[in-house]
């Protein structure tokens, strides 16, 4: 693991990697989604409107995905104090912001329809609203510690107070009364039928997928824009010093 | 299911803000990355 954490490896490893997950993402999520729009049949309780599963579900996993790779990239750069670990865990915040944002809107969507009304204040959509507002103070803390200098450790601790709410968000149907139903898949168990289970699963790795491709995308962003940085202040220097 | 809705309207309003903002954010991350690495390759060649 640590042997990645050399940027040099990382970059020549992310060079091949980033368009492999990108493309292979893309391709599996279109035909997961093809196959949810048009092959799966109705379901008898919702109708038609279960196809939305196959866009919620995967930005709900991915919204929740975001922040504990957040969380464990914050813990992996406070132990080990390696720079790649924060540039990561920057990388995870607006991918994971943007699922969480695109879980809401689509679980909105779908509550209309389902339980007449677009919102309610349930334990499970609450703690998912309080997760993309942890995501948009994450991506607001990591802005200002690099704008103005401040420390990196500011931000990692703040990724690792915010996984507290994982488990709130995971575990909400079940503490508290809730019209959103209880998990369907757990452990080795699921009670969705496998027409809609398999075609699920396809979209959650094809997302899974696109956002691994998005974060190395985001990481060598990040990463291009510090060593620019890094050689202009350098070309000051020896201009100034000439 | 309420009100008698037309259903595929909602599933269709679900996948296009599903697949639009999915595009839009691998479009922006890819394009992002490869301005960055551009201007910093055209530093490092000056």
């Amino acid at each position: 693991m640590h042997g990645f954490a050399n940027p040099r490896r990382f970059l020549s490893l992310a060079a091949w990697l980033t368009p492999a997950l990108l493309v292979s993402g893309l391709l599996l999520t279109a035909g997961a989604l093809a196959w949810g729009l048009l092959a799966v049949p109705p379901d008898r309780l919702m109708g038609e409107t279960v196809r939305i599963l196959f866009i919620h579900v995967p930005s709900a996993w991915l919204g929740m995905g975001g922040w504990t790779a957040i969380a464990l990239s914050s813990m992996a750069f406070l132990v080990w104090k390696h720079p790649l670990a924060a540039i990561a865990a920057r990388a995870a915040a607006v991918p994971g912001m943007a699922f969480t944002a695109i879980c809401l809107a689509s679980g909105s969507i779908w509550g209309r329809p389902a339980w007449g009304a677009w919102w309610v204040w349930d334990g499970r959509l609450t703690s998912m609203l309080v997760l993309l507002f942890l995501y948009a103070g994450y991506v607001a803390l990591a802005q200002a510690v690099e704008r103005d200098g401040g420390s990196p450790r500011i931000p990692a601790i703040f990724g690792l107070v915010g996984a507290v709410n994982i488990p709130i968000i995971n575990r909400s149907v079940v503490w508290w009364n809730s019209l959103h139903q209880p998990p369907s898949i757990t452990m080795g168990k699921s009670a969705i039928d496998a027409e809609f289970l398999v075609p699920l699963l396809l979209a959650v790795l094809g997302f899974s997928l696109l956002f691994g491709g998005i974060m190395l995308a985001r990481m060598r962003a990040l990463i291009a824009e510090m060593q620019h940085e890094s050689r202009l202040r350098r070309k000051a220097q020896e201009a100034g010093d000439a | 299911m309420h009100e008698g809705l037309d259903q595929w309207s909602f599933v269709i309003a679900a996948y296009t803000l599903g697949i639009a903002g999915t595009l839009l954010l691998t479009g922006w991350s890819w394009i992002s990355m490869r301005r960055a690495e551009r201007r910093r390759d055209e530093v490092k060649r000056r």
